[in-house]
């Protein structure tokens, strides 16, 4: 399996999505923001950090990209995509999943290991998870707060696109604590913390039985890999 | 050369932390006849040649679908300096 991340200029994490692709036994393919080729990948990253220094909007300028002109293409035609942080708001400003982000409703840059719930199983990039399994990923954002209009969330939450949502604290004041969601077809997901962070043992998150030991971030490419090899 | 202005806001339901912060700062100075701030964003856009309708609609479109985002802001005015 061939999974691509895009390097936009000002990612932080796309050698970190690599290295998990690697970590999940699949082969990660660098793809490049100012190109008009998918290099024939199977499924795409895009992954966190500043684009364009945040400016305009996070995301923004990225989410205009030559490469993202494939990307939309392949996305609307089914392929697995996922935007992680950064990747997360230029889906949105892409308009490949609803809502978009703003500033933390407190301001700060914030960086913790943050616990969610797993609501929708039957993504893409979440088929490797129980409904409602809780997992604890790093989150580190300063443009993370989800939102939406009205209508819009009650669509989503009856659709079943609200795919993570943050447990015990919500770390930014994202509407109904929402943390992560997808395109009506589950093809397409998006979320701010960082599944990629949680991947290999003893550089993880902190959990309950060692320092650093978190790996729930490696279900998401399992589940990527399931959902390929089954097609 | 002509200058198209773009301006740009948050949409009024939307919680501004930016400007709720500024309106905080302007409490702790005694201002206290003011009651909110909101900020927003003002593009200049440089023109080369002449401005006319077909100009100014293309700024137009650009300010909807580029310098805002409709889903958190409102473009206010779009105006030649």
């Amino acid at each position: 399996m061939r999974i691509g991340v895009v390097t936009f200029p000002g990612s932080l994490d796309d050698r970190d999505a690599q290295r998990a692709v690697q970590i999940a036994g699949e082969t990660p393919v660098a793809l490049w923001h100012g190109d008009h080729d998918l290099n024939g990948v199977d499924a795409i990253i895009l992954p966190g950090g500043f684009s364009y220094g945040d400016y305009l909007r996070a995301g923004a300028i990225a989410s205009h990209s030559p490469i993202m002109a494939e990307v939309i293409d392949a996305a609307n035609k089914g392929m697995p995509v996922l935007g992680i942080c950064n990747g997360f708001q230029m889906l949105a400003e892409a308009r490949l999943v609803p809502g978009a982000h703003t500033r933390n409703a407190h301001q700060q840059f914030i960086r913790r290991d943050q616990k969610l719930r797993v609501e929708n199983v039957s993504t893409s990039w979440t088929g490797a998870f129980e409904a409602n399994d809780e997992i604890i990923i790093p989150m580190k954002n300063a443009d993370g707060r989800f939102v939406a209009d009205e209508a819009t969330l009650a669509r989503i939450e009856g659709n079943g696109q609200v795919v993570f949502r943050y447990l015990d604290v919500n770390p930014n004041g994202s509407l109904n604590d929402i943390a992560g969601v997808s395109n009506e077809r589950g093809n397409v997901v998006g979320l701010m913390p960082h599944p990629e962070h949680a991947t290999e043992a003893g550089f993880g998150p902190d959990t309950p039985d060692a320092m650093s030991s978190g790996t729930d971030g490696l279900r998401f490419f399992e589940s990527v890999i399931a959902t390929l090899v089954s097609r | 050369m002509p200058t198209i202005v773009v301006e740009v806001m948050p949409k009024a339901e939307l919680l501004d932390p930016q400007g709720k912060a500024v309106a905080g700062a302007l409490a702790r100075l005694g201002k206290t006849q003011f009651s909110a701030v909101r900020i927003g964003k003002r593009f200049e856009v440089t023109v080369d040649g002449a401005v006319d309708d077909a100009l100014l609609a293309e700024v137009r479109e650009l300010a909807e679908d580029i310098f805002s985002n409709s889903v958190i802001e409102d473009v206010v005015s779009v105006s030649v300096l």
